[in-house]
């Protein structure tokens, strides 16, 4: 056994004593996560040795350049990608086992509703997967039109509507059904900033509401800054964790929080933990 | 208004060509009925015209010209002749009478849409297990190519002779051929749309742990029928041309294949080129009628 086996052996060891202690709140635990994309171009390194806890109630977001693997991890999280290493967890359970029973509802960055459904109809569609009554997915679909400010607009179809409506639907879509966690894969990413800062607020108003756990994939610094209890700093070649910000700023947030000395602080660590990234990468 | 005028002029510029093109060709068989005549031509027997150039021998004869246009057997038939034969075959015949083409076009058209049915319902269902299945992918998709690489003309009379020797006779063996050409187009358009959804929308179904089934019926099926669609419209012509094609070599009494070979038993070169015609018209009304259909889906849909 090499030292360094020995030392990450050592490491999985302390992890299983950490674990039963904070088993009650982690959500998602990864620990020396690995993941190698084999390619014609030889193998890529996506993640290194990632350790990560989410715990519940948390709204953690991913930033980095791309490349980085901010949205591969939260595949793995999603079981829609295998590491090739280490551990991960979700809900006490394999992400695949978490997946099974759907434990979390994902948004992808492009609404990606269906052109055949109206909006109501897209909503029910995971509803109608998971076997859910005809009354009950009337009742849900209510619920989180509501949630996502769309009353009204069940009958339309997805074209009928502008893109951060569609957004919003797919959220919708995502909170349909009970799953504790949300994962964001870059769900603003094609929209204006305007739209942008409007749906940022709703979806901070919405986590209070719904207090489930968040996994916020993001480019931009301010929105990260913004919405999150928790900041992932990451980089690219190889894709790893390069700084963990725990976020000083209140739960309660107005817009103007960002003018705030606090937020300016904490998004120019951000910033600086992006640069760090950056340098060592070259 | 504009778009009219300009779909009116090219069927103008056709019908013209179409009038100038039976000089030529009809020019030499009505200076040989008009010599008979008593006629005086230039030169005057058929013998010394024969191998001369048409145009000349019309620019020469320009008495004759009119001629041409109603002959009546003519190598190319006027445009106005092969509507008046289409007439009087269609409205001005009962359509129990065997010179009805209304009867001919329907036994070919019950032919066309039971091969049709037949060969969408075959196509679909490959597509279907092409999609879902690398085995069949391999195994099948070649075998659909290669067969739509053999003249159906040459396999025609192979597909008669084989099921006439089980006892299958009648409408059956032309709407096997039909099928036989109306599904490729059908496995094709259904295998691109049922992979139509994109990597997101799988990995979406793949959140809410969604069973094949359900891909199938939610995602992969409705996905598909623009394509379908686009297939079927194709599909249906084609199983037109298999329908005339499987009555050819039988020398079936029936349909509009028959019609064709009894025109060209005969000389009735008027009575072909209605038939060929009537056949043009049964196929756009065919196409046309599943354009609407589309349509309608597709908004009900939500798609258009």
């Amino acid at each position: 056994m090499t030292m360094v086996e020995q030392a990450i052996q050592g490491k999985e060891g302390d992890a299983a004593v950490e674990n039963s202690n904070q088993e009650l709140s982690a959500v998602v635990r990864a620990t020396n996560l690995d993941l190698t994309f084999q390619t014609n171009d030889g193998p890529i390194h996506a993640l290194k040795d990632v350790s990560l806890t989410i715990d519940k109630g948390d709204f953690v977001s991913f930033i980095g350049p791309s490349g980085c693997g901010k949205t591969t991890f939260l595949r793995c999280i999603a079981a829609l990608e295998t590491p090739t290493g280490g551990t991960l967890s979700v809900n006490g359970m394999t992400p695949d086992e978490a997946r099974r029973n759907r434990a979390y509802g994902y948004v992808f960055q492009a609404a990606g509703l269906y052109p055949w459904r109206t909006i109501a109809k897209n909503i029910k569609l995971p509803l109608e997967i998971m076997g859910y009554s005809r009354a009950e997915q009337d009742e849900r679909v209510k619920n989180v039109l509501e949630l996502v400010d769309l009353e009204g607009f069940g009958g339309k179809f997805p074209w009928q509507l502008s893109g951060g409506m569609q957004q919003r639907a797919s959220i919708a879509r995502a909170l349909a059904f009970d799953a504790d966690i949300l994962l964001m894969d870059e769900p603003f990413g094609a929209l204006d900033e305007i739209v942008r800062d409007h749906l940022n607020e709703q979806l901070l108003a919405l986590w209070a509401r719904t207090e489930k756990t968040i996994g916020f994939v993001t480019h931009s610094i301010p929105e990260a800054v913004y919405l999150s209890t928790k900041i992932v700093v990451m980089s690219p070649r190889p894709g790893r964790i390069t700084d963990v910000i725990e976020s000083p700023l209140p739960k309660e947030r107005p817009l103007d929080i960002r003018d705030t000395p606090e937020f300016i602080e904490v998004a120019h660590r951000v910033r600086e933990g992006l640069r760090a990234g950056h340098e060592d990468g070259q | 208004m504009k778009s009219i005028l300009a779909v009116l002029s090219v069927v103008a510029a056709i019908v013209v060509l179409w009038y100038a093109a039976c000089i030529p060709m009809n020019i030499q068989g009505v200076l040989t009925e008009a010599e008979r005549a008593g006629a005086e031509v230039i030169p005057a027997t058929a013998k010394d015209r024969r191998g001369l150039n048409e145009f000349g021998l019309a620019a020469r004869n320009s008495f004759a010209i009119p001629a041409t246009w109603s002959q009546d057997r003519p190598r190319l038939p006027a445009p106005h002749q092969v509507a008046a034969e289409l007439w009087e075959t269609t409205v001005g015949k009962k359509i129990t009478s065997k010179r009805s083409l209304v009867y001919h076009g329907w036994v070919t058209l019950s032919a066309t849409l039971l091969g049709f049915a037949i060969g969408t319902g075959l196509g679909i269902l490959l597509a279907v297990g092409i999609v879902h299945s690398r085995v069949m992918d391999m195994s099948v998709m070649p075998w659909a190519i290669v067969s739509q690489t053999i003249p159906i003309i040459a396999l025609a009379p192979m597909i008669i002779v084989v099921l006439y020797s089980v006892g299958v006779q009648g409408i059956i063996p032309k709407a096997v051929i039909s099928a036989y050409l109306s599904f490729f187009p059908v496995v094709v358009g259904m295998v691109k749309g049922l992979r139509s959804p994109d990597a997101m929308q799988l990995d979406l179904l793949q959140t809410y742990n969604a069973t094949r089934s359900q891909g199938f019926w939610k995602l992969r099926l409705p996905a598909s029928m623009p394509y379908l669609f686009a297939s079927l419209k194709i599909g249906i012509a084609a199983s037109l041309v298999g329908a005339i094609v499987g009555e050819l070599p039988t020398g079936a009494v029936a349909g509009l294949g028959a019609r064709l070979l009894a025109g060209s038993y005969y000389g009735q070169t008027v009575q072909i080129w209605s038939a060929l015609f009537a056949a043009a018209i049964l196929a756009a009304c065919l196409v046309g009628l599943l354009g609407l259909i589309e349509r309608g889906v597709l908004k009900r849909m939500g798609i258009v």
